[in-house]
């Protein structure tokens, strides 16, 4: 029984109650708006402007609030969230830091948010500049030539790299339509190649959970498009072979792709570019710190070396000699457009920001601290679970929870229970090659006490998965509902409250 | 003074510690893994540090370079709109538990954002008059795309038959994901401002099409007569897709009502600062056969296990972590924080406040184009289309809409649209864009302004 429960039983407080819809908090004739006067002539019917076959014939029913409501009902739904604000969020792969509210004023300066793309450009050389710089430092950053901001995504920058590589190989008359994959791979990378026209190959990993070098030889071929790798990998191994990798694609005529989605690992230590990579993105809502926003927006710009730029989307954005900034529309291979506008401009803001309160040897620095975290979280941890790759690890690093299993423990009962203590649990069940997977990334932003709190919790969880194991399989106790019937909601869909 | 930096907590002696705990002699024990020949010797030629004040400063000033739209009178629209922005949405969307959150993966502790989703679908399929609505795309451009994609998989057909009066930066990444995906693309032009019907039916009968691709209102402002392009698709066996402008729809008749298979469109005027075009948010939504085929995130209704309503993400066998290679889109991910301004801003309107929105932009609009229309010289080529908050004006012999717009800066004006970038045949065309922010006093100037300008260049 949950505390709530007892409470609610002794009659001391009443269980914690639905939230309601804004639609049921509705009543006629309450306004939260407040529109500018029609200082126009109005004299004639709206029927007049607009022929009444063209107008709504039932009005949309929106809710009928005032702005009290408005802002109680946003703030009650705020407190059933949990953010990095909150606390400790180690979700693997996704590098929940800190997301420094500089970032978020210089987004909401006048002259970045409220300016229009189709501008004279003239008048917004102070964006323009911002988004030349950024381009070159991510550049620099990734050991690339040149660098496109529009992707609005991880996944969009992939799909992005996969046609630009198609395109390269088309110029040079050879049709390469495979893309190998390991097994590890993000769900993304296979579903990107589809999108982008191209065939998917999977291949199996070795026993130390890196690229089969052997399975690699027998996958390329002339038929080779790219292979598409993130190094470190998703269970955080660095590929230590990265160089026969590139060495044996490359022979073969592919090209190398970089899922940066793990680059928090290595800023200033090595570079893609460096490891022979071709095309790489980066998760700017990840590694350059912007604010995950609930599941959006974010930017995955593309960086590629210099037999690519041809074929970047356009525009990009130049330089000119005397000093002034100009899209460069005038890239008769590009692969086309890839987003509207010029990106997500915001977060490009966002992480410039980001860029400019560490310099170099501060990035280098966040990457020293992050891997330095993740090593000690593992090191800590293997008293409790088991750690299927041993070993040194990078930014994140996976652990199997099926030695819980005999007590009829999961994976899922143990992220449930970590609820219970305020954290946001690790990622689970990914990667797949890893059975009962908890994968855990702690970035570089918590300190020492945060971590040991969290590892102490790990270790209690694993105790009472033996001694009460019910205690686990039942958690949480102290959310605001309990675990959800995800059955129910995908066999009797309800997707909108049909008001 | 301290190398230190103020988002690490780590200090000299917790690394000793940690170091000590792992078993490792010093940091670069951690890297062994990492060969030397890749490793990078030396600074990354990146911009430097600065410090709080001297960044903000730096910033501002960056900043202080663009004309914004509190400095400037903006007349520009072409898909992203200079609408009034309730000021409870920035206080909102401030709050970090939404911002700095991640997907809701674990749905006990984001129902919050879980709850505002599920609204924002709601009112999406409200205004579109469509059965089900996913939890937002990048944009309103790239929905569009995607909704080639699913009707081309739902009909098994490759022909994509699109209206030249969509937003051509729309149709642009069309063409660019229709090669990836191996899609004909057919472009079918326009008559007096509106999709030609003629040409429409004739593209539709060229062959088996998969979907007939319009904006309404057009990118020309105009508002196409879905009600006479509806059957002539569906008499073909394919979709129809229509892309919208959301606050128009709190007037004009929602596109599911006029039969549309799927609607998206660009939620930017529901509260979303223009921000150089992004991030803004797209939105998805089909009639229900097409449920299981929508891409994207959805959040559904349930309850949890003491019988109490709570939300999750569900029909996820739809997605690409699941279905990886056989996955129809790639994204994974959604605008969430832009959906949240969106919700937002449609329940400060409120079923009255819609209305009155979209009425202000119709009446200042037909007045500005009144107004416009009776300076000397300029015309209105599609005058007797429909209209919602946009219209074309055709400029006297000779203008270039480039150049005004450079005068009309200096005089505090964003001029429209320069039409002849996109349509050859609109050269010396301006689409201009007038919002319920816009006063009858800014758009006299303005007329004024235009009327001065181009007098100048005649003479």
């Amino acid at each position: 029984m949950s505390s709530h429960e007892q409470l609610k039983s002794a009659g001391i407080i009443d269980v914690k109650p639905e939230k309601a819809l804004i639609f049921e908090m509705s009543r006629e004739g309450r306004k939260a708006y407040s529109l500018p006067v029609c200082d126009v002539p109005d004299e004639e019917g709206l029927e007049e402007l607009i022929p009444s076959s063209l107008l709504r014939k039932q009005p949309a029913s929106l809710p009928e609030v005032y702005e009290v409501d408005v802002i109680r009902h946003y703030t009650e739904l705020s407190r059933r969230n949990f953010g990095v604000d909150n606390g400790f969020y180690p979700l693997g792969s996704c590098t929940m830091k800190y997301n420094p509210k500089i970032n978020e004023d210089a987004a909401r300066l006048n002259g970045f948010a409220r300016i229009h793309p189709y501008q004279p450009e003239e008048s917004i050389q102070g964006a323009l500049e911002l988004l030349y710089v950024l381009q070159n430092d991510l550049a620099a950053l990734t050991g690339m030539d040149a660098v496109t901001l529009q992707p609005a995504a991880g996944a969009h920058g992939e799909w992005t790299g996969l046609m630009m590589i198609r395109a390269y190989h088309e110029s040079r008359g050879e049709k390469r339509t495979k893309v190998i994959v390991p097994d590890s791979s993000h769900g993304t990378n296979p579903a990107s190649a589809t999108t982008a026209g191209l065939d998917t190959i999977t291949i199996k990993s070795n026993e130390r959970g890196l690229v089969d070098l052997d399975a690699l030889r027998a996958a390329v071929g002339p038929d080779t498009a790219a292979l598409m790798l993130t190094n470190p990998s998703t269970l955080g191994l660095f590929e230590e072979q990265i160089v026969e990798i590139a060495a044996i694609v490359h022979e073969a005529g592919g090209l190398l792709y970089y899922d940066g989605a793990n680059s928090n690992a290595i800023m200033g230590i090595t570079r893609p570019g460096d490891m022979g990579f071709d095309v790489v993105h980066l998760n700017l809502h990840k590694t350059m710190s912007t604010p995950h926003g609930g599941g959006g927006p974010g930017a995955g710009p593309v960086g590629v070396k210099a037999h690519l730029t041809p074929f970047l989307p356009k525009p990009v954005v130049g330089k000119r000699d005397n000093g002034s900034y100009f899209f460069d529309f005038d890239r008769p291979a590009s692969i086309g457009r890839v987003k509207s506008y010029y990106g997500n401009f915001g977060i490009l803001v966002r992480a410039y920001t980001y860029i400019r309160t560490y310099g170099p040897e501060g990035l280098r620095r966040v990457s020293e601290c992050a891997v330095l975290n993740a090593n000690y979280m593992m090191a800590r941890l293997s008293e409790a679970y088991e750690i299927p790759y041993p070993g040194v690890c990078k930014h994140e690093f996976v652990m199997s929870g099926r030695g819980l299993k005999e007590y009829g423990v999961r994976t899922l009962d143990v992220a449930k229970r970590l609820l219970d203590f305020g954290y946001h649990p690790p990622t689970i069940y990914f990667p797949l090659n890893v059975e009962e997977c908890i994968m855990i990334e702690p970035t570089e932003t918590e300190s020492k006490e945060t971590l040991d709190a969290f590892i102490d919790t790990m270790i209690r969880i694993a105790r009472e998965a033996k001694e009460t194991p019910e205690l686990v399989q039942n958690a949480p106790y102290t959310t605001v509902v309990r675990r959800l019937d995800e059955t129910q909601a995908a066999r009797k869909p309800v997707l909108n409250c049909s008001c | 003074m301290t190398t230190q930096h103020r988002y690490i907590p780590m200090t000299e002696q917790d690394q000793q510690e940690m170091l000590q705990t792992i078993g490792a002699a010093t940091l670069e024990d951690l890297f062994r893994d990492i060969p030397q020949s890749i490793r990078y010797k030396g600074t990354l030629p990146m911009s430097g540090a600065l410090d709080e004040w001297a960044l903000l400063r730096h910033l501002k000033e960056l900043a202080g370079r663009n004309a914004d739209h509190e400095t400037t009178t903006s007349f520009l629209g072409a898909g992203l709109y200079d609408h009034h922005i309730p000021v409870v949405i920035n206080h909102m969307i401030s709050r970090s538990e939404f911002y700095t959150a991640y997907t809701p993966y674990q749905p006990e502790i984001s129902q919050g954002e879980l709850q505002a989703i599920f609204e924002f679908q709601s009112y999406i399929c409200e205004l579109t008059g469509m059965a089900v609505a996913n939890a937002s795309m990048y944009d309103g451009a790239t929905a569009l795309s995607e909704a080639a994609a699913l009707a081309s998989a739902h009909t098994r057909r490759k022909r994509i038959v699109v209206s030249r009066a969509v937003h051509p930066e729309a149709r642009e990444i069309l063409r660019t994901s229709a090669r990836g995906l191996g899609l004909e693309l057919v472009e079918v032009g326009f008559q007096g401002g509106v999709t030609d019907l003629e040409a429409l039916r004739s593209a539709v009968a060229g062959g088996e099409t998969a979907a007939v691709l319009v904006q309404s209102p057009n990118f020309f402002g105009c508002i196409e007569d879905l009600a006479a392009i509806e059957p002539i698709i569906h008499e073909a066996k394919g979709l129809l897709v229509v892309s919208s402008n959301p606050l128009s729809l709190g007037l004009l008749e929602s596109p599911g009502a006029l039969g549309a298979d799927i609607v998206v469109g660009d939620a930017q005027p529901l509260g979303i600062p223009s921000s150089l075009g992004g991030p803004t948010c797209g939105f998805f939504s089909v009639a229900e056969p097409l449920m299981r085929r929508m891409p994207g995130r959805i959040v559904g209704q349930t309850n949890d296990l003491d019988g109490k309503r709570g939300f999750v993400l569900t029909l996820q066998a739809r997605e690409q972590h699941i279905r990886r290679e056989k996955a129809t889109s790639n994204i994974c991910s959604n605008q969430a924080l832009l959906a949240l301004c969106a919700s937002i801003y449609l329940s400060v309107m409120g079923k009255q406040g819609i209305r009155e929105a979209a009425e202000l932009n119709i009446r200042k609009s037909h007045y500005a184009s009144k107004r416009l229309g009776s300076v000397e010289g300029i015309g209105l080529p599609f005058g007797s289309a429909p209209f919602f908050n946009e219209f074309v004006v055709s400029l006297p012999e000779g203008a270039s809409a480039k150049e005004l717009n450079s005068k009309l800066l200096a005089e505090g004006f964003l001029g429209g649209f320069d039409l002849g970038s996109a349509y050859p045949e609109l050269e010396g065309h301006m689409l201009v864009a007038v919002t319920e922010k816009r006063t009858k006093e800014e758009i006299d100037a303005f007329a004024a302004a235009l009327g001065g300008l181009t007098k100048e260049a005649r003479a």
